[in-house]
């Protein structure tokens, strides 16, 4: 097990290497470059800009740079907008806050999806069902853009239940959490209510019940386990979207996080940030699949990696 | 011998989108204890869901008991609360099935699923569980059983699985062990050592036993009665020798004419019965089996036979005498 959480780890520098390559290049082929202005500034000040940033280099150097300057020094170089700051000042200032937010929309999304979706299964085709089903689909397809207003409408200004918007305390994270959760939730409910309804048909499921089992042991001993393995697969890749960051909700109840800030450099043309937060994501997204793929192994005793 | 089990007019229909299916239609049988009883007929007839309607497993919806009795010890199964059937099920009467690859839990170790009904039904702790564990394991003869009951189900072959299913069965000295189809998914020399081990285990312990096959060949070593089934009735049930030696309805000669035997020459052809079943939701008036029976008459198409007696404990549902003349 240990030697596989190794390899895992190992694959991420080609993961890495690839996807570097691809942004580098990507940026550097997009038309525009990160000083370009309403009013152009003059090309004196341009050249020496670029000079300062290195971007007057061979672009295969200025590849080469960045890359070493991550990887044996930490460094993801100097945001291009933020005079003053480097993207690693950046990182640590709005990560964190989109973190925690991901996490609590995470929790939101497993506490409302797992026992929605398992309730819809259990009681299939009743108003349960119907109930919680329905629940899925408005949360589906009802996008964070108008969710976000209207919790904002409900819970704030008509209600003065939470603070309309910005960051800092519980209260506040509240709606942005629930606005990022709900689809999510959504997502989990419906994957889990199919998953159950697969699992009791199972073989192995009547073969509980013909123990004389109560139906509560059979669910819950037999049911379950096998039912959360198929849900384990999307945690992952929505753990890493969450924690990145998410532009919408965030812009929406001004918090300031990655997700927000990764836009506003896109648009920029703050390159470092863009790449650095694009490496980030993937290395996230490894490590939570890596998560994901462990979770199997412990609810699944077939699967054993070596 | 006392009756263990009596089982009248017992119909089981399944509500499907394609209309009413009629899995069993009102059948009769009464099985002593200590008694095994083969339930014979091709795939799809209502073997299984016969015996899972006593088990009162019937996947509901679509399917639904819908009349009859089934008198186990003095109390109806049919009319059981939920509770009662519980304490019943894995207890009294247990049940192993067909699949052995597919009917244990993936996901749990074979001492926690052999240990639960022990520990349900006989009010087992943890170490009174983990040792009759390992001794039930060591009845069925899973070599090093003590070494292997925290292994999951996936580390046995389907043989050694079916040995665990019925370790499970046997667990609380159940006074009936309905086995369906125990050894089809396994290949030949496992199902000899199956049913060999089953065998044993009926003399040791005298539990009643019903063997569902679909193999008359199998159940003559084995079985002291015997219930043909066609299309959710029965449609003869006679001692298995005196089936055997004297089979009274064209199906169920049918079945035997399909049987390999050891001494025929190599070249002999198997006759399997020509044509299928019927269709178990529109069934016309009449025998059921009268589309694929050459001792068909015009009477077969418009009356249904009954049971009815032909010789001692030999019941036929036929309109032939198919040993010679009309009845
Ligand atoms: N869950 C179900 N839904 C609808 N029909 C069913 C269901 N289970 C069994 N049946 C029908 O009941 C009939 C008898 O099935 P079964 O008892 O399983 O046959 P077998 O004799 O092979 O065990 C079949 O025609 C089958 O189509
Ligand atoms: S009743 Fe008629 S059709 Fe049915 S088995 Fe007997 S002879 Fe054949
Ligand atoms: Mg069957």
């Amino acid at each position: 097990m240990g030697r596989y959480i190794i390899r895992r780890l190992l694959l991420l520098i080609p993961v890495l290497f690839f996807i570097s390559v691809i942004t580098f290049a990507l940026a550097h082929a997009v038309p525009g470059g990160p000083f370009d202005r309403e009013k152009p500034l003059p090309p004196e000040v341009i050249a020496n800009l670029e000079k300062y940033y290195g971007l007057d280099q061979p672009v295969w150097k200025q590849y080469v740079d960045y890359v070493t300057d991550i990887a044996f020094r930490f460094d993801f170089g100097p945001s291009y907008r933020s005079r003053g700051r480097s993207v690693n000042d950046i990182f640590a200032d709005h990560l964190p806050v989109s973190a925690q937010l991901g996490l609590a929309a995470i929790v939101i999304a497993l506490v409302i999806g797992l026992p929605l979706g398992i309730l819809s299964a259990l009681k299939q085709n009743t108003l349960w069902d119907y109930l919680g089903m329905g629940l899925a689909i408005f949360g589906v397809s009802v996008p964070a853009i108008v969710l976000g207003p209207i919790l904002i409408l409900i819970f704030a200004l008509a209600l003065h239940w939470f603070p309309v918007a910005g960051w800092g305390t519980p209260a506040k994270m509240v709606m942005p959490a629930f606005a990022l959760g709900l689809r999510e939730s959504a997502i989990i409910a419906r994957l889990t209510r199919a998953s159950m309804l697969q699992v009791i048909r199972e073989d192995y499921i009547r073969t509980a019940r013909a123990k004389g089992l109560s139906e509560r042991v059979v669910m819950v001993r037999h049911a379950l386990k096998n039912a959360f393995i198929p849900v384990a697969t999307i945690l992952g890749p929505m753990f890493a979207a969450l924690l990145t960051g998410t532009f919408i909700v965030e812009q929406i109840f001004a918090i300031p996080g990655m997700g927000k800030y990764f836009i506003t450099s896109i648009t920029n043309r703050d390159y470092p940030v863009v790449m650095g937060t694009i490496l980030l994501y993937a290395v996230f997204l490894v490590l939570a699949n890596l998560a994901v793929d462990l979770t199997y192994a412990f609810l699944d005793p077939r699967i054993r990696y070596t | 011998m006392a009756t263990l089990l009596q089982v009248k007019g017992l119909k089981t229909q399944f509500f499907t989108q394609d209309g009413v299916v009629n899995a069993v239609n009102a059948i009769d049988f009464d099985l002593n204890e200590g008694e095994t009883l083969g339930i014979v007929g091709e795939s799809g007839c209502g073997k299984s869901v016969s015996v899972l309607s006593l088990m009162r497993l019937i996947p509901s919806p679509p399917g639904r008991v819908v009349g009859g009795e089934a008198w186990f010890q003095g109390r109806d199964l049919i009319k059981m609360d939920m509770e009662e059937i519980r304490s019943v099920r894995g207890n009294k009467i247990a049940m192993i099935f067909q699949d052995p690859m597919t009917s244990l839990n993936p996901v749990l170790t074979i001492y926690q699923q052999v240990s639960e009904a022990l520990e349900l039904h006989l009010g087992m702790d943890k170490r009174q569980s983990r040792k009759r564990t390992i001794e039930l394991l060591d009845l069925v003869r899973i070599p090093a059983a003590a070494n292997r009951i925290d292994d999951y189900p996936h580390q046995f072959s389907g043989g050694m699985r079916q040995r665990v299913m019925i370790a499970m069965g046997l667990s609380c000295n159940p006074q009936l062990l309905i086995a369906d189809e125990p050894t089809t998914a396994l290949d030949v020399t496992i199902q000899a050592q199956i049913t060999d081990l089953v065998r044993q285990l009926k003399q040791e312990i005298g539990m009643a036993v019903i063997w569902i096959t679909h193999d008359l060949g199998i159940i003559a070593g084995l079985a002291d009665r015997v219930n043909v089934m066609y299309a959710g009735s029965i449609v003869e049930s006679a001692d298995v020798k005196d089936l055997y030696a004297d089979p009274r309805h064209p199906y169920t000669l049918g079945l035997l004419h399909s049987i390999p035997r050891l001494d025929a020459e190599r070249k002999t052809r198997l006759t399997p019965i020509e044509g299928l079943p019927p269709d178990l939701i529109d069934m016309p008036p009449g025998c059921s089996f009268a589309p694929r029976c050459r001792f068909a008459m015009e009477k077969c198409l418009t009356e249904t036979p009954a049971l009815e007696t032909v010789a001692r404990r030999h019941t036929v549902a036929c309109w032939v005498d198919v040993t010679g003349g009309k009845r």
